[in-house]
């Protein structure tokens, strides 16, 4: 049984008095590919920003690689393995493509303090991030300005990044969204080419991609973990079929 | 005692001649996320249109202040079409801060240019001259009718805002921008309204306060880091926040300027420092 | 496997010893000859320059190349000026080492100023920085016994550079002097530019979050350009209490400021060379047109201000850059 490298223990989140999550646990371990679904409003990208630092939780405990990361900064838990994509991407828009993840390859190194090296790229580091742009199948446009990209282009960009981080968690948020039909298929092969031993949980409304990717669905509806198991089961399971169509139905109603 | 109360009624006034003139920037810079660094400049321009009103075309005091207000409006509107449009929120500080130094420099080389660099008086009605009787001390009759020009001000504002539709739209437009537009209110109206009312109460505080910030060609910079400050520490957008930050910085300034002259700004920007570093959204303001 | 290119910069070709080190030295060197064949009687007048182009290079460090929003930067300027000017005047007079007091003092506001400035964003940042520049200002003017107050000091004379070379009347020593500076000056920053951090702290000025989401601690690294921002201010502070003797109020300014920005954002923000002929050609210009009535020279700045806003917001660097360009390519 591999380690567990991410461990929720009862995470809540509130604004005020609306609760986004509520007493949600679970774990992740090396070598899992789980996707977290749910319904719009189900609180999904709250609860990915908790983890991630960016927002602190109300209650509960995370533990990452065995330590409590409640305290620890967003740099502190990237350095420590625990790397996201966005949503929306966000990217060094002045700097070229292959500028961009060679930042990420220096920052893991703890090379960019070094205010005199003259040369950015040192044959090691540059080695390092022509490798990374290969794998995700845009290495050609290493020396293109991120401006010029296409959209489908900077998300992979963005998956770049993560990895050249060295992730022992990768939070992929919505990886497809908002992708042209004809470059949403590079995403999935980078996607099916991420390390094996790193743990991926992707956020998705795709049922095709989730079908594809995952081996292990969680489902979070109003902010309830309400669904932990395989992939195969979950169109089967009564809380799921409720909360969806529920929500569909409410939607339905309202009209 | 008496040094007190001294202090306390220059505060006073100078800190509501401040809050008329601040709470436009503030305003503006809470809906269009603008800093707008050329705010000192519009309360300038008000100032030298009432000079000549009374001086050259021998109007009265209240047609005065009424030609320099709509005056003043009268300039803006075409900047705030060409340019500021361009910078409502989402261009970058520093570029918001380049074209809008621009404009307040080029303000400052046409009016030293129209009018001379020497400082234009306003000459005070005689209601307002001379001192009042407030029964147990003399005050000028002038600072008691800019502390009144303030909280008038205030007053209508905050009218403005809470109860009339228009001031819901505002409200709106300010929490959500992209929602308001959705919902049919038309937020560029709202801004050049804003950005209207903002330039009128500026030149407003120009011409009411031109005995304490006399008005000439530098006018337009040398205040503009007071402005500033009143709405940093006030917190941009709140109208409770600019009357308590002008009134503090007026105290401070007063108390300063008393207590320990020859060190200048000193403490001063030593408190702004302070203040702004612990509280960067303002003592009342909210976090954008 | 793709062939990776050796250099992902936009002109790729140039190695990186010549972009670096041999083409400033030869752009100066030839700079620094025409303007002695220009102005041969008005030495002063371009060792002023070369001061106020090295305050300018450092504004481009924490504007251009971390995006930070200050007008308060000439109290890193002034301030050095002061202490230099002081060390001469105590007796220590080498130009060496007043340079290297003047970068030291320079670092140390620099840090103070980082830490206060870059702590936040926006109208914060605008207010602290002015807050910093109108402290030092009232500062200064206190001290009198140490600044001269609105006199200033004077009666800076410095020693003979390695003990050899004496500073003459005309300021020809003066501006060998400087242009020496500038160059060294140069060749460091566009070796930090091309470096690991120069490239951590332009992602920082593009996104600060992905900055912090690559694992980066953002405010350690903005001071500490803030303190090299500070050094080389300082280096262009005691520059100018050596080569001019004196030093006054006005180097502490606001206007001084405002200025430095200004020809900053005409040259170009983010790039050492558009900070540097931004510097240059604005300076040259203000000689020739201020003379003649300083009022209608800041109606043309603002003008100016305007224009590059609208027009070309990247700087005339870029803006000429890319117009050569589009001319050579003919559209490709």
């Amino acid at each position: 049984m591999s380690r567990p490298l991410l461990e929720l223990d009862n995470v809540s989140r509130s604004f005020g008095g609306l609760r986004v999550n509520s007493e949600v646990s679970f774990s992740l371990r090396e070598g899992d590919r789980v996707a977290l679904i749910g319904p719009n409003g189900a609180g999904k990208t709250t609860l990915v920003n908790v983890i991630t630092g960016d927002l602190s939780q109300s209650e509960g405990q995370i533990t990452f690689d065995g330590q409590d990361v409640t305290r620890l900064s967003i740099p502190a838990r990237v350095r420590a393995g625990l790397v996201r994509t966005f949503q929306i991407t966000r990217l060094f828009t002045g700097l070229t493509v292959a500028e961009n993840v060679a930042l990420a390859v220096m920052q893991r190194q703890g090379l960019t303090w070094r205010m005199f090296a003259g040369a950015t790229f040192t044959p090691a580091v540059r080695e390092e991030w022509g490798r990374i742009l290969d794998l995700l199948g845009i290495g050609t446009l290493a020396a293109r300005p991120v401006s010029e990209l296409a959209y489908g282009q900077q998300r992979l960009l963005d998956l770049a990044i993560g990895l050249a981080l060295n992730p022992k968690v990768l939070i992929l948020d919505e990886p497809a969204a908002g992708v042209p039909h004809d470059e949403a298929p590079k995403i999935l092969e980078a996607i099916d080419r991420l390390p094996g031993e790193i743990a991926v949980l992707m956020i998705e409304h795709d049922m095709d991609l989730v079908f594809k990717f995952a081996r292990r669905v969680l489902v979070l509806a109003n902010g309830r973990l309400i669904f932990e198991g395989d992939a195969g089961e979950v169109t089967r399971d009564e809380n799921v079929r409720r909360a969806y169509l529920g929500s569909y139905a409410d939607g339905r109603r309202r009209a | 005692m008496n040094a007190a109360l001294s202090i306390g009624l220059d505060a006073v006034s100078y800190g509501m001649v401040l809050f008329t003139i601040s709470i436009g920037l503030s305003i503006m810079m809470g809906l269009m996320r603008v800093v707008n660094l050329a705010h000192g400049a519009f309360a300038m321009i008000g100032g030298y249109f009432a000079s000549y009103a009374l001086k050259q075309l021998g109007l009265g005091y209240p047609v005065a202040i009424l030609v320099a207000v709509l005056g003043t409006i009268a300039i803006s509107l075409p900047l705030e079409l060409l340019l500021y449009r361009r910078i409502y929120r989402g261009a970058s500080e520093l570029t918001q801060l380049l074209l809008t130094i621009g404009v307040t420099f080029v303000i400052i080389g046409l009016a030293n240019y129209i009018f001379g660099p020497t400082s234009k008086p306003i000459p005070l009605p005689a209601s307002l001259s001379g001192p009042f009787d407030l029964g147990f001390r003399m005050m000028p009759t002038h600072r008691l009718f800019v502390v009144a020009c303030g909280l008038t001000t205030a007053l209508a504002l905050w009218l403005l805002i809470d109860r009339t539709n228009f001031g819901v739209r505002l409200r709106a437009a300010v929490d959500n921008g992209d929602m308001a537009e959705a919902l049919g209110i038309r937020t560029q109206v709202i801004y050049s309204l804003t950005f209207a009312i903002a330039v009128g109460l500026g030149a407003l505080g120009g011409v009411v306060g031109a005995k304490l910030l006399p008005i000439e060609p530098f006018y337009a910079l040398r205040y503009m880091v007071t402005f500033l400050v009143v709405v940093s520490v006030g917190g941009a957008g709140s109208i409770l926040g600019a009357l308590s930050a002008s009134l503090l910085l007026g105290l401070a300034d007063s108390a300063g300027k008393y207590l320990a002259p020859e060190f200048g700004e000193f403490f001063f920007y030593l408190a702004v420092i302070l203040i702004v570093f612990l509280f960067p959204n303002g003592l009342l303001g909210r976090a954008q | 496997m793709t062939t990776v290119p050796t250099s992902v910069t936009v002109s790729p070709g140039l190695p990186a010893l010549v972009r670096q080190v041999a083409l400033p030295i030869v752009v100066i060197g030839l700079l620094g000859g025409a303007g002695y064949l220009l102005f041969p009687d008005d030495l002063a007048f371009l060792t002023r320059l070369i001061s106020i182009t090295l305050l300018v290079l450092s504004l481009d460090l924490v504007v251009g190349y971390c995006g930070i929003a200050t007008l308060g930067h000439a109290a890193l300027y002034g301030v050095s000026a002061y202490v230099a000017g002081n060390v001469c005047l105590a007796g220590h007079a080498d130009p060496l080492l007043l340079l290297a007091v003047g970068a030291f003092a320079g670092a140390v506001v620099g840090l103070l100023s980082g830490v206060i400035v870059s702590r936040f964003r926006g109208l914060p940042q605008l207010v602290l920085s002015i807050a910093i520049g109108q402290l030092v200002g009232a500062l200064s003017n206190k001290l009198s016994s140490l600044t001269g107050g609105s006199d200033g000091l004077a009666g800076i004379s410095p020693g003979r550079i390695f003990g050899v070379f004496g500073f003459d009347l005309f300021g020809r020593t003066g501006y060998v002097f400087s242009l020496a500076v500038l160059a060294v000056v140069f060749v460091v920053l566009a070796r930090l530019a091309a470096s690991p951090f120069g490239l951590i702290c332009r992602g920082i000025r593009d996104d600060n979050l992905r900055a912090r989401m690559i694992g980066a601690a953002v405010y350690p690294r903005l001071i500490a350009m803030y303190g090299i921002s500070g050094a080389v201010a300082g280096i262009g502070g005691a520059l100018t209490a050596i080569n001019t003797g004196v030093v006054g109020l006005d180097s502490v300014s606001f206007e001084r400021s405002a200025e430095a920005l200004v020809m900053l954002v005409l040259g170009g923000a983010g790039s050492l060379w558009g900070a540097l002929f931004g510097a240059i050609i604005f300076q040259l210009f203000e000689h020739l047109v201020s003379a003649a009535n300083p009022f209608h020279w800041m109606t043309l700045v603002g003008l100016l201000l305007i224009a590059i806003v609208l027009f070309a917001p990247s700087g005339l660097g870029p803006a000429v850059t890319s117009a050569w360009r589009r001319a050579r390519g003919g559209g490709a």
